[in-house]
């Protein structure tokens, strides 16, 4: 009896600490690199008090996606700027929405800090009621973009955005164009390249970035609007990618034309960063702001973001916010155009 | 590419693969946390290894996870992971009739076995592989799933209306949430977390547990323990001859298990079912499966710990990710600075290869790491029922919160054991309802693109049904809707599979 009361014991013991693991996830574990040693920034002498404990960096999607290797990326670098334990948490689901609906009811004491995509946070609220609205979220900065392409098979007959464009002027409908989610970064892409160029294509939404890819590799559909790395990855080998919606070419891409060089005004992307509350107070805002800034400023970040495919964005909370502003005025506009925007 | 074989001989990186899989097997063990959970949870350990030993005790924790999950589902009939559902069906019989030891080992020799099969799959041949993964397009996800749900006929033995209405209600379930083709907010009457839908694990957790564990409840005054324990000599040695005699068996369900594996999304939930139900049908007994009996444990644990191998086919070659565990093992990839994909077997091929030996090396180990355990794990249900009762409820409320980290999921597993406990006694076998949990999101997805598809091309017939593989998934569903009437014509008898 006494044996299997210790059993017991020894068993509640296990499962309490998994679950203190569980609940913090892959957090407090010992990180490399950078050394953790406590320097505060020079920005904190203003909030003395911030951060005084470990903060919470959820990522709305789940592990091993884009949002979770930056996240990783910069957990070191974070702990080292803010003096504090990172803790990375996953709250996946609704395609980011249920974590961001979470973050209006968290406490704006910076604390808690959530991952934020744009266009995401802007169409969401604009289609549906998702239990949020884009106001309620305050950037703290943008720091990684991915250009949104156009690409096709390796063994497609077009060549070009202009053969597309004229067999989709005579054939408007059957050009199959893969993209992740409906009403998401791809598919407003594809509205706005349909609107600018008079053609009508079939848009098949796929559940993510992954099922988009094999899609396209299997030749299951004709073309995708797809994330930079993602095209990186296959360029030349398997796809081709005929444009890119950036301002600039892509340096990773550099034979790859704009599509505002071909006199397309279609400028594009997926960005990423991290957001709070509305509410919660603009010192508190500035030393996260300062730490993840200095972070993509980072030579060494900026390469491998680089080579990744990923463009390096250095975009504080101010110019964040209007950058968001701009692109909630653009997509309203659209949306409203082919019936979507909720009432 | 043999080359290789040399670098895996460094004596810690065997260390490395026992510590990974003892780890793996622990977290998959306990319901609710999950061989991705337990990746993702040590990948920050890599970052202060080098990218062949953060790969190698990855690997083994992958591995070790999707044996762990057997492991709950012999001893109190739920599955660890959902790659496990087809596990409890034989399991926990075999565990209530006191040989919970002969059902581990048997798991771990099937395990081993697949795994090592997957292993070599993925060693010599990942191209041709691949290409069958590519050549998976909407209307094959949408057969995929068909096939899946004829397994319901096999789980619904008393009465084929019951599992048709515990497969319905699955599928009900399944809308729940956001509609993943077209965005559409379904049936979250204004929870906003109900947005994500039920997840499966939840449901899995809910669905077997706790109706289990409320029966165990009711019977404590006439049975204080769910089996008695008796240390019994040479169990090993016989289970592992008696498994040797089934060759077809073993190699059948490894192969089932690798080509799921390979088909990104379709993970070892389905390939571990599917495996199942073929085992039943080909069974020249098919009344034994559900009473507990070695190869319904030997078919599923067999089939999922080769879907392990399958699903590392698309990421080592394509970086698409088989199964929501290699996702987390594409984002260790890349932060050390290997890029999955077309170039990595010409840029990192010493590591790759490594990383492949050392999961063959991991699934042989597994058997002597699941052998040993079998002895440990089966004395736990020696426990009486008040002290084990509190304690699997325990793991049931962390399992379901640690998912997402969502309270709704908590109660969501609460009200899915009530709902359970009842359908259980109307005779509804949980498998069913789970079943069409998971395979309703697939076959929606499979039929909306599909559809879109269609619609482009001007043609349902060339979308739908003259492409190749859709063509085989066809007849395969034909034969297994059929099987009944042709087995019945050959024995006379209409073979059932024992559904509870």
């Amino acid at each position: 009896m006494r044996k299997e009361l210790l059993i017991l014991v020894v068993l509640v013991g296990i499962g309490l600490l998994i679950a203190g693991c569980a609940q913090q996830q892959p957090k407090a574990t010992p990180t490399p690199a950078p050394a953790a040693t406590p320097t505060p920034t020079p920005v904190t002498t203003s909030v003395a008090k911030y951060p005084s404990k470990s903060i919470t960096y959820i990522i709305p999607f789940n592990p091993g996606g884009q949002s979770d290797i930056e996240a990783r990326r910069q957990q070191p670098y974070l702990e080292k700027y803010l003096g504090v334990p990172i803790i990375i948490t996953y709250k996946p689901g609704a395609g980011g929405a249920v974590a961001w609906a979470e973050l209006t009811r968290t406490e704006p004491d910076g604390y808690t800090i959530y991952g934020i995509n744009i266009p995401h946070i802007i169409l969401q609220p604009l289609v549906k009621d998702v239990g949020y609205t884009t106001d309620q979220i305050k950037p703290v900065a943008l720091f990684q973009r991915t250009p949104i392409g156009l690409a096709v098979p390796i063994d497609s007959p077009f060549n070009s955005v202009e053969d597309i464009i004229e067999y989709a002027k005579e054939n408007p409908g059957k050009i199959t164009v893969g993209g992740s989610g409906t009403y998401t970064g791809h598919h407003i892409t594809l509205l706005q390249f349909e609107k600018l160029t008079g053609t009508k294509f079939t848009y098949v939404p796929f559940t993510g970035a992954a099922p988009q890819m094999q899609a396209i590799l299997g030749g299951q559909v004709d073309a995708v609007f797809a994330n930079s790395n993602d095209l990186v990855k296959y360029s030349g080998k398997q796809i081709k990618v005929l444009a890119i919606a950036t301002e600039e070419r892509f340096p990773t891409l550099p034979d790859v034309p704009t599509f505002k060089e071909l006199g397309i005004d279609l400028v594009e992307s997926i960005d990423r960063g991290v957001g709070v509350p509305k509410n919660t107070p603009d010192d508190i805002v500035k030393v996260l702001e300062s730490a993840f800034l200095k972070i993509t400023q980072n030579p060494d970040v900026r390469k491998t973001m680089e080579e990744e495919g990923f463009v390096p964005l250095s975009m504080g909370s101010k110019e964040a916010k209007a950058y968001i502003n701009e692109k909630v005025k653009v997509y309203k506009e659209i949306l409203k155009e082919v019936g979507a925007l909720k009432s | 590419m043999f080359e290789f074989v040399g670098a895996l001989l460094e004596p810690h990186h065997f260390a490395l693969i026992i510590c990974g899989l003892i780890a793996g097997a622990v977290v998959g063990c306990l319901p609710g946390l999950t061989a991705t959970m337990a990746l993702a949870l040590l990948v920050p350990f890599t970052f202060a290894m080098d990218p062949t030993s953060g790969l190698i005790i990855l690997g083994a924790v992958y591995v070790g996870a999707i044996y762990g999950g057997c492991i709950s589902a012999i001893l109190i009939g739920t599955p660890g992971t959902p790659s496990a559902i087809a596990t409890t069906f034989d399991g926990y019989p075999l565990t209530k009739k006191g040989m919970a030891e002969h059902a581990l080992v048997t798991a771990a020799f099937g395990s081993s076995i697949g795994g090592l099969i997957g292993a070599f799959g993925l060693l010599l041949l990942s191209p041709i592989l691949v290409s069958i993964a590519l050549k998976f397009g909407p209307p094959e996800y949408f057969w995929l799933a068909v096939l899946g749900l004829t397994v319901i006929a096999t789980l619904s033995s008393k009465s084929l209306i019951k599992g048709l209405i515990g497969g319905t209600l699955g599928l009900l379930m399944g809308t729940v949430g956001i509609a993943p083709i077209g965005g559409d907010v379904r049936f979250t009457f204004g929870f906003t977390e109900l947005q994500a839908g039920f997840d499966l694990i939840v449901a899995l957790i809910g669905l077997f547990c706790l109706p289990e564990v409320i029966e165990m409840m009711e019977r404590r005054k006439v049975q204080l323990r769910i089996a008695e324990y008796k240390k019994k000599k040479g169990v090993a040695l016989a289970v592992v001859k008696q498994l040797l005699k089934k060759p077809i068996l073993l190699i059948r369900s490894a192969v089932i298990g690798l080509i799921v594996g390979i088909i990104p999304g379709a993970g070892g939930n389905i390939a571990g079912l599917l495996s199942y139900d073929i085992a039943v049908k080909s069974s020249k007994e098919p009344e034994k499966f559900g009473t507990g009996i070695i190869e319904g444990v030997a078919a599923s644990e067999t089939s999922n710990n080769a879907e392990v191998g399958g699903s590392l086919v698309p990421l080592l070659t394509l970086g698409i990710p088989g199964a929501p565990p290699a996702a987390v093992m594409l984002g260790a990839l890349m932060i050390h600075g290997l890029r999955p994909g077309p170039d990595l077997f010409s840029v990192s091929g010493d590591i790759v290869y490594t990383f492949m030996y050392s999961l063959i090396i991991a699934n042989i180990l597994l058997f002597f790491v699941g052998f040993y355990g079998a002895r440990i794990f089966a004395k736990l249900i020696s426990l009486p029922v008040y002290a084990l009762v509190p304690f699997i409820i325990f793991l049931c409320v962390i399992g379901s919160y640690s998912i997402r980290n969502n309270m709704l999921d908590v109660y969501a597993m609460v009200g899915f054991g009530i709902f359970g406990y009842f359908t259980k006694k109307l005779g509804i076998h949980p498998g069913t309802i789970v079943l069409g949990l998971i395979l309703g999101r697939i076959a929606e997805i499979g039929f909306v693109q599909s559809i879109l598809l269609s619609k482009a091309i001007g043609s349902y017939w060339a979308v739908f049904i003259a492409r190749p593989i859709s063509a085989i998934l066809i007849i395969l569903c034909a034969v297994m809707l059929l099987w009944p009437v042709f087995a019945g014509y050959f024995k006379k008898e209409i073979p059932t599979g024992e559904g509870d």
